[in-house]
């Protein structure tokens, strides 16, 4: 492991002055700790954002449930608020990792980081989610996520929170990696007044929507009306949990569950 | 005093343990220490053209880089296979050298082939990635079934081959075969997996210059074995100079039964630079290089009549070693393998080959079970398909073959001594509840799901081992064990033990014992084990054998105090020896009231002379002091059975298995603390589970391993258990005074066959280990595809 600074910050401002080419942004540390310590990854800066008090917590209002992004998922798995008015996000969050990591990881730094198989990517793309940066920029979701640990998030740039808009119906199904327990492939079906969304992780590089069901779904809203889709495997990911096959079969056999679940 | 054999004592050591007071071989932090870091060979096989050092060593903080070349020019030998094999032509296995720093050749990822030491971690790991090795990359050669077919690895080793062993008749099971009704016929996998104990390996070396003393501190089963190993065949110390400390150790499962190559290196390594060494392995390291488990590729045949009666077996194995022949690694799948083929069953002939190869994969050696895991899955997986196949229930074709008198020679090698094998089936039956299975199952399907039963009736040898008979097959060292009971004079005992404790529970075990013997407190008794200064010669911990043979020997060795006691008190109480009766405790003169306790005997004992009134107690002849050693030899092996029963539920859609249920019976004999004795079935159930739907150490074609990682290498956790339903049936061992058996490995060797056959007969339809959820999916696919067409 090299040598870092490390510094603990208390306001967004700060973290804009501190951070350069070689820096990285430290929240949960799911991921950040782990590549430091196998040499992935090294920076001369390591700017920890726990302590940013305006970055934490659940608020809804209206149509939306804002979550600060330094909220950790063992925090969305248990709020009232949430279970309310999304319980399937609650249920995401409660189903990521284990308990350890449901209390050290957030919500942003798994977005940001956007891991093919991270279950988070997937309900920003069904709750039609707006991630909102110390930019100023508002990203939808379909524009945030650009490819695998791929963001449109810019250098310096951070996350603040994530909106997600209350559906009328929504369910998320994983078939867990019986190793990491991320998803092998995850599905967060969403119906909203303007239609139904098909979120997609770990299938592909990078969490996508399903539009072939979306659109089925969107106009008949049943578990029936996707039963015969075809899902192609040209796009998918291969390794030895799974073949490509297998995730786009799973991802339509998910999405039954889902639908038959909402 | 109530008796303390058979009740739920609260192990002793929980308390440090749970609260991080264990002293494991990392906590240990020696003066003036400097830190190892090995470099390993990232091929799978490769030529070493060239080791550069000279960029490294001028690297900050490094003390010494050693090399295979150093190790040479020191005459340190190389690791040993303990246990020499006959193949079938008469020829004794061929085995390459194994130096703990490689020269000349790579023989897996992460072989070692240079050590750099400094005075920090981080220094020793910047410095090794300054290593500069040369290779010549070699085509790896890495699956078992093909190895036989490849180049070969080692020189002058054809076909890879060790050893081509047979066991058993093969004429007379080939004409049984050729009359049976019926031949059932199995081709199985029994995959690789990674043992990953809780605490990686370790190890520090401590040279003292002064009294030329060598220390090594190692996390190991078998700290005497690997004092003789180091000394006798690496030649890095003399044994009476060198103490061999096996402290606090987080885990085994066998994988720390033997020396490995970082303890020889730091041990050479720290005389060599007069400065302790400390390793430590990072878990990644443990994926690599500690020895991995299992890897067989076996098809079997079992001849049955027409009425379900079993009349021959026979079985060809090709098991895998690795890149090198490790300890037990010969005998792991010989002689704990073939004999137990047979399982409990009555086969009056059989015959067993098993061909070990070598390939460019970390060494195989003994993991939980050893041998019998595998040749229970073997059987086990065959009973069931032939049942299934001539449609009898399971239980019933099993009952119906089952050995039902004892002692029973079986027809390869086992006598054994005692079982009741309907006993623990029926009860098994009861417990799981077989009779309303049928209800679960229709339950499960208007859940969309389906739900499968499997058994497993199995057998295993433990009490490892009889000396005479061990060594009459190749064994290089006794199994017996050793034990020494101390009474201090203040009237408590130490206990030493050649056994070794890391995660058994002996502190409390081995004390009821002794508890129940002496009339002595629990908490007056301590358990020392692992260190060699301390306690006599022994034989370590694996092979359940602790209890059965470990524990005989306390046993003997508190026999031996008791009688020293009589004489003793009959001085005391002028009696004569043989009127001296001992009971709790208590020497009393039969038909009086004149006793002593064994406390005031003790003290006795170490105050031999007159002190003013008090005149001395030892009669003529008898010297002072109350200590015993014993050495106990078992007469055979011991033979726990048992019934486990295994139900899964299975998401047709997903492919996704998860345990509904499972139930074990088993009869280890005489049970000295049942609620450690459930511990262990649950950690061996856990394991064969793990083995069955979620472990597999996956190597792809040019030998990296890709399940390097708990991220691909799919341990089990908690939530994927049921509660698991214990009990037991008890037939006494006779082979040994307690009439134990042994446990520590019944799980292991029992579930995989048990959920593997109800994955099966939930999915009708074979499937390899392990059940993962994409191969459950793709066979419940193939039956809907073929379904479909048959409608």
């Amino acid at each position: 492991m090299k040598k870092f600074n490390y510094h603990s910050i208390k306001d967004t401002k700060e973290a804009s002055k501190l951070s350069s080419a070689n820096s990285i942004f430290l929240a949960g540390g799911m991921t950040v700790i782990p590549s430091i310590k196998l040499g992935l990854g090294s920076y001369k800066d390591v700017i920890d954002i726990k302590e940013i008090k305006k970055l934490s917590g659940i608020k809804v209002s209206g149509k939306i449930v804002k979550i600060g992004a330094t909220t950790k998922h063992a925090e969305v798995a248990s709020s009232k608020d949430v279970k309310k008015a999304i319980p399937s996000l609650a249920k995401l969050a409660g189903g990521i990792g284990d308990p350890q990591v449901r209390n050290r990881g957030t919500i942003g730094g798994s977005i940001a980081n956007n891991d093919p198989s991270a279950d988070y990517p997937a309900a920003c793309i069904a709750l039609n989610a707006t991630i909102n940066t110390n930019n100023n920029r508002k990203i939808n979701a379909e524009n945030f996520f650009r490819g695998m640990f791929e963001t449109c998030l810019k250098k310096g740039e951070l996350i603040e929170s994530i909106d997600f808009e209350i559906p009328q119906k929504s369910d998320y199904q994983k078939l867990k990696n019986p190793a990491s327990r991320y998803a092998v492939v995850g599905v967060y079906v969403a119906k909203h007044k303007s239609g139904t969304i098909v979120g997609v992780t770990g299938a592909k590089s990078c969490v996508y929507n399903e539009k072939s069901l979306s659109d089925k779904l969107s106009k008949n809203f049943s578990s029936n009306s996707i039963d015969s889709t075809e899902i192609s495997p040209s796009e998918m990911n291969s390794d030895i949990h799974a073949s490509a096959e297998y995730r786009a079969n799973m991802v339509k056999a998910l999405a039954i569950k889902a639908v038959d679940a909402c | 005093m109530p008796s303390l054999v058979g009740s739920r004592v609260e192990r002793k050591e929980d308390k440090k343990f749970l609260t991080g007071k264990g002293r494991y071989t990392a906590d240990i932090n020696l003066v003036n220490q400097t830190y190892a870091f090995f470099v390993r060979s990232p091929h799978a096989r490769a030529k070493i053209k060239n080791v550069d050092t000279s960029k490294a060593s001028k690297a900050p903080g490094v003390v010494k880089i050693l090399t295979g070349k150093d190790l040479a020019d020191d005459k340190i030998g190389g690791l040993i296979a303990g246990w020499k094999i006959v193949s079938q032509d008469g020829k004794d296995m061929k085995v390459p050298p194994h130096p703990p720093l490689a020269s000349s050749t790579v023989n897996y990822v992460g072989d070692h082939v240079a050590v750099v030491i400094a005075e920090s971690l981080d220094e020793a790991k910047y410095a090794a990635s300054l290593v500069k090795v040369d290779y010549k990359i070699l085509k790896a050669v890495v699956g078992t079934a093909d190895a036989m077919k490849s180049e070969p690895i080692h020189e002058g080793i054809e076909k890879n081959l060790c050893f081509d062993f047979g066991l058993g008749d093969k004429a007379k099971t080939d004409e049984a075969l050729s009359k049976a009704d019926k031949v059932i016929k199995i081709d199985l996998n029994n995959n690789r997996l990674i043992p990953n104990a809780m605490e990686p390996r370790a190890s520090i070396g401590d040279y003292n210059p002064s009294s030329e003393e060598l220390t090594l501190y190692t996390a190991n089963q078998n700290p005497h074995l690997t004092r003789l190993v180091l000394s006798a065949f690496c030649a890095i110390q003399p044994e009476h100079k060198f103490r061999v400390v096996a402290p606090d150790v987080g885990g085994g499962f066998g994988s720390k039964i033997y020396p490995y190559a970082e303890d020889a290196v730091v041990a050479w390594a720290a005389k060599k630079i007069e400065r302790p060494v400390k390793w430590v392995a990072e878990r990644s390291e443990s994926f690599l290089s500690d020895c991995h488990g299992r890897d067989h590729v076996t098809h079997a045949e079992l001849g049955v009549q027409n009425d379900g009666t079993i009349t021959a077996l026979k079985v060809e194995t090709i098991a895998n070693l690795g890149g090198y022949a490790s300890l037990f690694a010969t005998v792991t799948p010989t002689y704990l393998y073939a004999p137990l083929i047979l399982g409990l069953y009555n086969i009056p002939v059989a015959f067993c080959n098993v061909k070990a190869v070598f390939t460019n994969t970390a060494p195989v050696d003994a993991y939980r079970g050893a041998g019998r895991p595998e040749a229970t899955y073997m059987i086990e997986r065959l009973v069931d398909k032939a049942a299934r196949e001539m449609g009898i229930d399971q239980a019933e074709f099993r009952s119906k073959n089952f050995i039902s008198k004892f002692p029973h020679q079986q027809c390869l090698v086992h006598n054994i001594d005692s079982g009741d094998y309907s006993a623990h089936l029926k009860k098994a039956l009861e417990v799981a509840d077989y009779k309303n299975f049928n209800e679960r199952k229709k339950q499960s399907e208007a859940k969309g799901k389906l739900r499968g039963i499997g058994f497993s009736t199995y057998i295993e040898a433990c009490g490892i081992a009889p000396s005479a008979v061990v060594m009459s097959i190749g064994a290089g060292v006794g199994l017996w064990e050793s034990a020494e009971v101390r009474f201090n004079a203040t009237g408590n005992v130490s206990v030493f033990t050649g056994a070794h404790s890391h995660g058994q529970g002996h502190a409390t075990t081995f004390a009821q014992i002794v508890s129940d013997k002496l009339g002595v407190p629990l908490e007056n008794i301590d358990l020392i084990h692992g260190d060699t200064d301390k306690g006599p010669f022994g034989m370590g911990t694996y092979g359940s054998r602790s209890l059965a043979v470990g524990g005989s020997a306390i046993v003997k060795a508190c026999d031996k105090i008791i009688d020293k006691g009589k004489k003793v008190a009959a001085h005391m109480l002028e009696a004569n020896p043989d009127d001296v009766e001992f009971k709790e405790g208590e020497f009393v003169v039969k038909g009086s009231n004149k006793k002593k306790t064994i406390g005031e005997i003790a003290f006795a004992c170490y105050l031999p002379g007159q002190y003013g009134e008090i005149k001395s107690p030892l009669p003529e002849g008898v010297e002072p002091g109350l200590k015993e050693t014993a050495f106990y030899d078992p007469v055979n092996f011991s033979f726990p059975a048992g019934s486990h029963i295994c139900e899964v539920e299975v998401d047709q859609t997903t492919g996704e298995t998860s345990i509904a249920a499972y139930t074990a019976v088993d009869d280890f004999g005489t049970v000295i603390n049942p609620m450690i004795v459930e511990g262990q079935v649950h950690g061996g159930v856990a394991q064969g589970i793990g083995q069955a739907l979620y472990e597999n150490a996956f190597y792809d074609k040019s030998g990296q391993l890709i399940t390097g990682s708990f991220m691909d290498y799919a341990m089990p956790k908690a939530d994927n258990f049921p509660e698991i339903k214990i009990d037991y049936t008890c037939t006494p061992a006779t082979s040994n005074p307690l009439g134990s058996k042994g446990c520590g490995e019944a799980g292991a060797i029992a579930a995989p066959p048990a959920v593997m056959n109800a994955v099966i007969d939930a999915i009708g339809t074979d499937i390899s280990m392990p059940a993962t959820a994409e191969k459950v999916w793709e066979a419940c696919n193939k039956n809907k595809k073929s379904n479909a067409k048959a409608a």
